[in-house]
């Protein structure tokens, strides 16, 4: 009997003593992840294809990658002078231990071959420390949509680095602004999401305010004033087809999409008060949400389509507030000082980004759709309209800087901030800019 | 009947022994940890970074002019500011402090997070240095090796004994690998993040064999992300290669077990 505890004894000592250390890790940085693009390789040395130079497209969709990735923050393209192999090599197998020497952590190699008129683009992640292939892809298109091949690469490697979805293979919807303050001449603009491609939809007879994407399609809705009318339009990007939805009494604001593209929600004041309205596309009949004597304005549905958020004053200030897409349960959801407006729900549905005025200051922030966990990301003279990127990483806004007494020194320009608070950037618009919306993704 | 008696009181003896040292529910009998943290880190830093870190560094600052590389945080502990004195006046002697400090500018090998871990760092420059560079450390390291071996509490044996690491060799790999990992930031906050990566590890620290111990969640579907975790959490292990392990007892962190978990982190 003894042997036998002593045995059990000896077992578990000795099963203890043999037991594995367990480390547990519960942080990392989030420093930007070192990678290197390396020029696509192109067999064809010199030729012209729809006005391009072949042999210039490797560098140059490789610098848009580099460009890309560099916007996001959250990467570190390394300088191309540093490279140790050539993209004539580099994009068949890379020296793993050559690239790891300059502390890439990634690298992107590929080649481009024209064939019967066609750009084939070729690439390929290549993950250094593991010495492995993490990605491989190609895509055939005319030559001259080089520049959407570029932005489609950088989504599939951001997707494939990051877990989640990119968001360079997207436009940006905009008001263009010109001419002195009191006569400023406002057109509608889109252009890639980098700035590039910029082209006008209207031509800047009409006031046009406040265009808004279909989250699913490329069609946007706006609102412009005809004879001192607002109307709401629904205009087609592809195909340049215009569309009057209706006209609507009074003071009308901001029209947006439903998440399922079917409604229109916006605000329009009835009898001298304005409430939330929505319509339907199809049967144009117009529904009211909300009922109450103060200023409902700027519904922005949740991604689910089950909740809307919006802005009214009924608690005497004006604060944001979400309620069930029938109007009902409304629940006000900010409570600090202030006066809060524009809020816009991420496409994630995790947060609200709105705009916040203190003191004189404007500030774009996000909070969670309970109102919990506010952070303002940015403070300015005057700065409002937050969009959300696809992938609800991303906020694009606008910001006016301070005119003197005759106007002068005025400038409206867009503006884009991740939800860390810590990448504002500039957009670069050939005009001024306001009223910005952000498309979903063009390839998806 | 005497004999019966000394076989009980001997067996006696090893089962109280052996159940005292080894089984689970006594080695977790109360464990003050945290004042055992806060009183090894304080030790630590106390002794290496603060008295001796302003003035190496200003040493290497002047030998390293021409180098635009970054210097380590770690790099100039205490033993480099007894240097000074001998040294500096003797201009035949620069190249030999070059040398020096070049060995531990190793971009390899510097991670700012070891501060904490000077443990290792500390042996490393005292093997590197002239005696008589350390001949005034020593007194002072021979002091706080002393008062850190009173303080060693039967706590703190039991933890080493039962995790084969201490506390402060954990936490010095804990630190070295927060360094190294990218964490992606599109992780779903609500789902189970936890990746569990299995090292066999060689005596220098460097990796032999790594094993991702769900990796069959990989393919599961809507668990793309663990995917891209996973890889995030192999990469910092290979990238923080050699990790900081004790210089003895081989046999008992030769296999590892990380467990990383970003949830904390993203959720802010």
């Amino acid at each position: 009997m003894k042997k036998i505890i002593i045995l059990i004894i000896f077992f578990l000592s000795f099963s203890k003593l043999n037991a594995l250390i367990e480390v547990d890790i519960t942080r990392g940085n989030l420093d930007p992840l070192p990678i290197a693009i390396s020029p696509l390789h192109v067999d064809i040395k010199s030729e012209l294809i729809d006005g391009l130079k072949v042999k210039d497209l490797g560098g140059d969709i490789s610098k848009i990658i580099e460009k890309n990735f560099k916007s996001t923050g959250l990467f570190n393209p390394l300088k191309k002078d540093a490279f140790v192999q050539k993209p004539d090599i580099a994009h068949l197998k890379p020296r793993f231990e050559d690239w790891r020497l300059i502390k890439a952590q990634a690298l992107v190699t590929g080649k481009i071959i024209i064939s019967d008129g066609k750009l084939k683009v070729e690439f390929r992640l290549w993950d250094l420390t593991a010495s492995k292939e993490m990605l491989a892809l190609a895509f055939t298109t005319t030559p001259t949509n080089w520049r959407r091949v570029a932005h489609i690469i950088s989504d599939k490697i951001y997707e494939r680095l990051t877990g989640e979805d990119g968001y360079f293979d997207t436009r940006v919807i905009y008001v263009a602004e010109s001419g002195p303050k009191n006569q400023r001449v406002k057109k509608l603009a889109i252009m890639d999401q980098d700035g590039a491609n910029t082209k006008y939809l209207t031509l800047g007879n009409e006031l046009v305010l406040t265009p808004r994407f279909n989250p699913s399609n490329q069609l946007v809705t706006y609102l412009s004033y005809f004879r001192n009318l607002p109307r709401v339009y629904l205009l087609d990007i592809e195909t340049g087809t215009q569309e009057v939805v209706g006209n609507f009494p009074g003071m009308t604001f901001a029209p947006r999409f439903s998440p399922d593209g079917k409604k229109i929600i916006m605000s329009f004041a009835k009898d001298g008060n304005s409430d939330i309205y929505t319509m339907d596309l199809d049967t144009r009949v117009v529904e009211r949400i909300t009922e109450h004597s103060s200023i409902d304005t700027s519904p922005s549905y949740s991604p689910d389509g089950n909740y809307i958020c919006f802005n009214s004053d009924r608690s005497g200030l004006q604060q944001i507030y979400v309620m069930k897409s029938d109007g009902s349960n409304v629940k006000r959801i900010t409570f600090g000082d202030g006066i809060y407006g524009t809020p816009v729900w991420s496409p994630r549905g995790d947060l609200i980004a709105f705009t916040k005025v203190r003191k004189g200051r404007f500030y774009i922030g996000v909070m969670r759709s309970d109102g919990s966990g506010e952070r303002l990301l940015t403070e300015n003279f005057y700065q409002e309209a937050p969009s959300w990127s696809p992938n609800g990483r991303v906020l694009v806004f606008y910001r006016e800087t301070k005119s003197g007494p005759k106007g002068e020194g005025f400038s409206a320009k867009l503006w884009s901030i991740d939800i860390t608070g810590y990448n504002e950037r500039k957009i670069s618009t050939e005009t001024d800019a306001s009223d910005p919306s952000w498309s979903s993704l063009l390839s998806k | 009947m005497t004999r019966s008696l000394i076989y009980s009181i001997f067996f006696h003896l090893i089962i109280i022994s052996l159940t005292i040292l080894s089984l689970p529910f006594m080695t977790r009998q109360p464990i003050d940890l945290p004042p055992i943290v806060s009183v090894e880190l304080i030790q630590i830093s106390d002794v290496t970074n603060i008295p001796y870190a302003p003035k190496a560094r200003k040493i290497i600052e002047e030998v390293k002019k021409e180098e635009k590389r970054v210097v380590s945080e770690q790099a100039p502990p205490a033993a480099k500011a007894k240097e000074k004195p001998d040294r500096i006046p003797l201009p035949n002697k620069e190249d030999e402090i070059k040398k020096i400090v070049k060995k531990k500018q190793n971009p390899e090998e510097i991670k700012p997070q070891i501060r904490q871990s000077s443990e290792f760092e500390k042996k490393e420059i005292i093997d590197t240095n002239e005696i008589a560079a350390l001949i005034d450390k020593a007194k002072e390291e021979q002091f706080v090796n002393e008062r850190n071996s009173k303080k060693l509490t039967q706590s703190k044996v039991k933890n080493s004994f039962a995790t084969g690491l201490s506390l402060s060799e954990e936490d010095a790999l804990r630190a070295q690998i927060f360094g190294c990992w990218s964490v992606p930031l599109g992780l779903p906050y609500d789902d189970n993040l936890l990746v569990r990566i299995k090292l066999e590890l060689k005596k220098d620290g460097t990796i032999k064999r790594s094993e991702i111990l769900d990796h069959e969640r990989m393919n599961r579907p809507g668990q793309k992300f663990y995917k891209i975790l996973a890889e995030s959490a192999l990469r910092a292990v290979r990238l923080c290669q050699p990790l900081k392990v004790p210089p003895t007892g081989y046999e008992n962190w030769r296999n590892i077990q990380l467990n990383f978990d970003p949830t904390e982190m993203l959720k802010g």
